[in-house]
């Protein structure tokens, strides 16, 4: 792969990842993830066809729990880190216009 | 210092409970002990004196009344600020969480409480477990008691270094990429990454969650055993511990195993490896030979070192990781976002995404951003199939490597890291090269294996070096039998650091 991570790519990139970043580490950041990307470019050397993905160390599939209610936090328990809360609610800035 | 804090966390419990000392006894030498020397190690993020008082009282009462307090009762043991618990602060050494209480606490802690051990607090971690030396902690870094210019190693760097300060009995700490097994090698003492899913990680705060496990941080072998015995084992609120039968660690722990069958990977044994190192490992190789050990070489040829002209190391294992990982924290850390709970903006933002970026802008460090960023450009449209698909087919070439090892071999023997304990700062201004201190055991996380770290002597400039036994999966019981031969055979064992800064009392 080619990797060119531009100041464009790396403002899209804090874009998707909700990180807001300054011209200095947009700056710093497109340098060092493109050393990191470099690096691992390697990976691209190595012969995988045919070769299964594996996601997990431990191959277990669709471990269930009985259907049956249990105990869950209290809405109080829930709410207790909440940076900003209204009775049993997380406040979040306005997200739909006045009109 | 106290004689207490000289015994190791079984002695202790032995002389808690033939009524030599109390639990409570043995909290105060260790508060004390804090307090005189925490200043300078800045193992803990909080010490939780008055929950620890509680605990060691109760423990106290109950063998007063002739009850049973269980395997580890009256232990001063010291939790990774990853570990929830519902007392004191769970911050992962982030300003994200500097204030966050979990609502409940971790299957793994509540199983050492449940068995009598006396939580002292919570120890200091690179921030969300990103890094190998703690200097990525919101709280500044933890200091190796060995030398204290120098790094205790991480991400658990405040469990190692409380361990090997004898600011605890025991810890716990968790392993994503070596966080458990590197900095006990770098502090001269035992640490254990389980199999994947032996141990639950309900509680334990996210980081890559196909790799993480939680385990113990020793001075010996059989205080791992100690602790492996009671935190293993299946948990419903887990789904992706296993439901196995756990074995007794203890039971057999001193018994040799006969006609043991000793792997040398030759990938981690090239020229690139600290000379001295090389010799320890040679030594310790020795050792198991006399003891009637066969010994031969395998070869992982998916997790080879490759030096290039520059000396600069490189290894598909760390390429493979730092996909793999990222890809996942980048995932798991999306839930931080100044809404539920952890850091919020105090801007004003002018609607929710902004307030979703400043926030995490604010209450995350620069390796957390990097990784988070890095991950999310590998999930990342026209990326995906490119980075993150082609590292989960590495993965499985390189669990297959373990899996052919362990057709001819019981466990697989190397270092466990390429240098002793490095400086502070020798490494913070290149995040690759922090990277590289992971060389030998990020394969194993990969692969799911567990493995152990243990001294095995010291360099020419006093600091310890470790080894580490890789087995196969769910042989944890193989693993620390191997380990409990080498510390027997070669009196290698409770390395103590010399008294730096120590008052003379």
């Amino acid at each position: 792969m080619s990797n060119k991570i531009t100041p464009e790519v790396v403002r899209h990139i804090g874009k998707l990842a909700r990180i807001e970043l300054d011209d200095q580490q947009v700056e710093m950041l497109g340098r060092q993830l493109g050393d990191i990307l470099r690096y691992v470019d390697k990976l691209q050397a190595l012969n995988t066809d045919g070769v299964a993905p594996m996601a997990h160390a431990v191959e277990i599939h669709n471990v269930l729990a009985d259907d049956a209610p249990g105990q869950s936090l209290t809405a109080d328990e829930a709410l207790a880190n909440a940076p900003a809360r209204d009775n049993d609610f997380f406040m979040v800035p306005k997200v739909l216009g006045d009109s | 210092m106290n004689n207490l804090l000289k015994l190791s966390a079984l002695e202790l419990k032995n002389a808690i409970s033939r009524g030599d000392t109390t639990a409570t006894e043995a909290l105060e030498a260790y508060l004390h002990e804090i307090s005189v020397q925490d200043g300078a190690l800045r193992a803990y993020n909080e010490v939780l004196v008055d929950e620890a008082r509680d605990q060691a009282r109760r423990i106290d009462d109950m063998r007063k009344i002739g009850e049973s307090p269980g395997l580890l009762a009256g232990i001063p043991i010291a939790i990774k600020n990853n570990l929830c618990t519902t007392w004191g602060r769970t911050t992962c050494s982030s300003k994200m969480l500097a204030n966050f209480r979990a609502p409940y606490t971790a299957t793994a802690v509540a199983r050492i409480r449940q068995a009598g051990a006396v939580v002292l607090g919570k120890t200091n971690m690179d921030e969300f477990a990103m890094g190998s030396s703690t200097e990525n902690s919101a709280h500044g870094a933890s200091v190796n008691p060995w030398d204290l210019s120098r790094v205790p190693g991480g991400s658990s760097g405040g469990s190692a270094s409380a361990v090997a300060g004898s600011l605890c009995s025991a810890a716990l700490g968790s392993d994503t990429g070596g966080s458990i097994r590197q900095p006990a090698a770098l502090c001269g003492i035992v640490g254990l990454k389980p199999t994947y899913g032996r141990v639950s990680r309900y509680g334990l705060v996210a980081y890559g969650s196909s790799l993480d496990q939680i385990g113990p941080m020793t001075r010996d072998v059989a205080d791992c055993a100690a602790v492996m015995n009671v935190i293993a084992g299946h948990d419903p609120a887990d789904a992706t511990s296993l439901d196995r039968p756990v074995p007794d660690y203890l039971a057999n722990l001193d018994e040799p195993i006969k006609g043991l069958r000793i792997g040398l990977p030759r990938e981690f044994l090239s020229d690139a490896l600290d000379p001295e190192i090389h010799r320890a490992i040679e030594n310790a190789v020795e050792v198991y030979r006399s003891l009637g050990a066969e010994v031969k070489e395998v070869s992982l040829p998916h997790s080879r070192i490759d030096s290039g002209a520059g000396g600069e190391l490189s290894s598909f294992a760390v390429a493979c990781y730092y996909i793999v990982a990222t890809a996942e924290a980048s995932s798991n850390l999306a839930r931080y976002d100044g809404v539920h709970y952890g850091h919020r903006t105090e801007r004003d933002a002018a609607d929710i995404i902004d307030l979703y970026s400043r926030s995490r802008a604010e209450g995350f460090g620069d390796e957390v951003k990097r990784r988070i960023m890095l991950g999310t450009y590998v999930l990342s449209s026209g990326y995906y199939d490119a980075y993150y698909l082609k590292a989960l087919k590495v993965r499985r070439l390189i669990k297959n490597d373990f899996d052919e090892a362990f057709e001819t071999c019981d466990i697989l023997l190397c270092p466990t890291t390429p240098s002793p304990a490095f400086k502070m700062n020798e490494k913070t201004a290149d995040p690759l090269e922090m990277y590289l201190a992971d060389i030998y055991t990020i394969s194993v996380n990969l692969a799911g294996v567990p493995a152990i770290s243990i001294p095995v002597g010291l360099s020419s400039r006093n600091l310890p070096i470790g080894m580490q036994l890789i087995g196969g999966v769910f042989r944890e019981d193989v693993v620390l039998r191997a380990a409990r031969m080498f510390e027997k055979a070669s009196g290698i064992c409770r390395l103590t650091p010399p008294p730096l800064g120590r008052d003379a009392e």
